[in-house]
This record gives C-alpha cells, structure tokens and sequence, in this order.
C-alpha cells in the first residue's frame, strides 16, 4: 500500500469517528430528555468524551487528510468545486457543532453547581437544560451538514 | 484493478454505497455509544438499558441497512456473478455477517441481562454484551480501512 492509500484509509476512519461521534451524541440528547437530578445528569459524562474524542479526531483527520489527499492525489485539485463545497461544510459543521457543545455543557455545569450545594433531587432547572430545544436543532443542523458532506464525497459534482 | 474499478464507479452506484456507507457509520456510532454506555455504567441499571437498547434499536437496524447497501452494490452490473476477488471484499463479507453474527449473540445475552436487571442479576451478561460489543467495533474498524484502502 502507498502513502497516499493509507491516507485515504485514515480519511475514511476519521470520517467514521465523525459520524459515530454524531450519533453517540444523539442518544444522549434522548437519553437526557428524562434527566432532572444531578447524578443522572453526571453519570453520562463519561460517555460524553467519548463522543467529544471521537467528533475531534474524525473532524480534524478528515479536513487535514482530506486536504493532504487532494494535493497529493493525481486527478484532484484543492480548488476543485467539490472539494471547496466540502471544506465549506465542514466549516459550517465545525462552528454549528460548538455552538451545540455550549448548550450541553450547561446542564454539566448546572448538575456539579446543585451536586456541590448538596441538592441531589429532581431539578425542574436542570430537566429544561437538558430538554434544550435550541440544542436539539444545533445538533440536527451539525448532522445535517456532516451528512451532506458525505454526499458530496460520494457524488463528487463536477468531478 | 479492484481499485481502479471502484474509483471510476458508475454513477447509479452511488445512491447504494450511500445507503452502504451511512449504514455503516450509524452502526459504527450505536456500537460505539452502546459499548461506552455499558463500560461506564458502574453498575447503573438505568445506564446498562440505556447500552442495551442503544444497540438494539440503532445498531440492529443501521446493520441490517449496511448489509443491504452491501449487497445492493454487490448485485449491481452483475457483481454477483463475477464476483471481485480481493482480500477487501472478503474482509467487508466477514465483518459484516461474521461480525453481525457476534453482534446477535450480544444482543441476545444482552436481551436477558436486561431482563434480570429487575431482579438485580444480568450484570454479567450485559458485561459479555460489552465485550463482543468492542470485538464488532473493531471489526468495523478493520472493515472500514479494507473499503478504504482497497487491498488486493
């Protein structure tokens, strides 16, 4: 195998890490719809850098080996309109996934404030933290424009 | 020349190694959530159902669906029956039904450790479940490099 088919294999793994990442983060939104103490709302945060390794490996390996791919790749170019859409994507994807990181790291906070403060009953507070509308939509729009990278990879229009 | 093959694919194989592709990561990310969720559960029966039902309803059937896409790109121009002989192909069939085959036999043992969780039992169980839950991840893993790197 050559460099640059190694490259392509650990684009593609960073492309897998992105996505699991994704998903992981969706069942924790739904899972999260019924957490209103501090310990139900602590107990995934294990599980949640999980999730935050897997979407900042994936996201970084695929923009920084992608781009290494198409400088290095006989047949593609960087500015290629495929390639440009798809670096796009992943900008908007990146800023609209951060946002989405602040909404959900605010029911961590609020669970270790009311941890701390020795209150560990149900919280009607923290249960509309973790019920974030606004986070639900962030998420969905992240998938969204992680989704219509993988279509364009595929498709490759104009290619 | 297998590599060739799938880098100048026809256009109409695009929508089947989507299906294929999602599929895959989907799985990929319901293994990954439902084997953390169990590793991290410290015992939780709230969070071992939480691992348990993770696989079962978002891993089974992004599997299924990776399968089909599989075998949709596989009938296409008459794969089947000339078949592509590489080392990829193989890897891909065996992650995706030696693999699948792992993964029932998780979710089964699975399936009755959740069931005993009421009686305060099964914790053994959903920690096998664990187990060939990282096995099938790493299979995927592997999967995943071979579609990639195309290895004869």
């Amino acid at each position: 195998m050559s460099l640059d088919e190694w490259v392509l294999a650990f684009h593609v793994l960073s492309a897998f890490a992105f996505f699991g990442g994704l998903v992981l983060f969706w069942v924790l939104i739904v899972a999260g719809r019924n957490a209103d103490t501090p310990d139900d709302t602590l107990r995934m945060e294990p599980v949640a850098k999980v999730g935050n390794a897997a979407v900042g490996v994936g996201a970084g390996g695929t923009l920084l080996l992608g781009i290494w791919l198409a400088l290095s790749y006989g047949g593609y170019d960087l500015w290629d309109g495929w390639i440009i859409a798809a670096i796009v994507l992943w900008i908007a994807s990146a800023a609209v996934g951060s946002r989405t990181g602040v909404e959900y790291i605010k029911p961590l906070h609020k669970a270790r404030e009311l941890s701390e403060a020795g209150q560990t009953g149900p919280s009607a507070e923290l249960l509309a933290l973790n019920r974030t509308q606004r986070g639900v939509v962030l998420h969905g729009a992240s998938s969204l424009l992680a989704l219509a990278i993988l279509v364009v990879m595929i498709w490759k229009p104009g290619a | 020349m297998t590599g060739v093959l799938a880098a100048i694919r026809p256009d109409d194989w695009n929508f089947p190694l989507l299906v294929h592709v999602l599929g895959a990561m989907v799985a990929f990310g319901a293994v990954l959530t439902g084997a953390s969720t169990l590793a991290f559960a410290r015992g939780s029966a709230q969070q071992l159902r939480l691992g348990y039902w993770t696989l079962l309803l978002v891993g089974l059937p992004s599997w299924v669906v990776m399968w089909l896409g599989g075998h949709w790109i596989y009938s296409k121009k008459g794969l089947v029956a000339r078949p592509i002989d590489s080392a990829w192909t193989t890897i891909g069939f065996a992650v995706a039904e030696a693999g699948g085959v792992l993964f029932v036999i998780g979710l089964i043992l699975g399936g009755i450790g959740v069931r005993k969780l009421d009686a305060d039992g099964g914790r053994g169980l959903l920690k096998a479940t664990m187990a060939l839950s990282l096995i099938v991840l790493a299979g995927l893993v592997v999967a995943a490099w071979a579609m990639a790197a195309k290895p004869d």
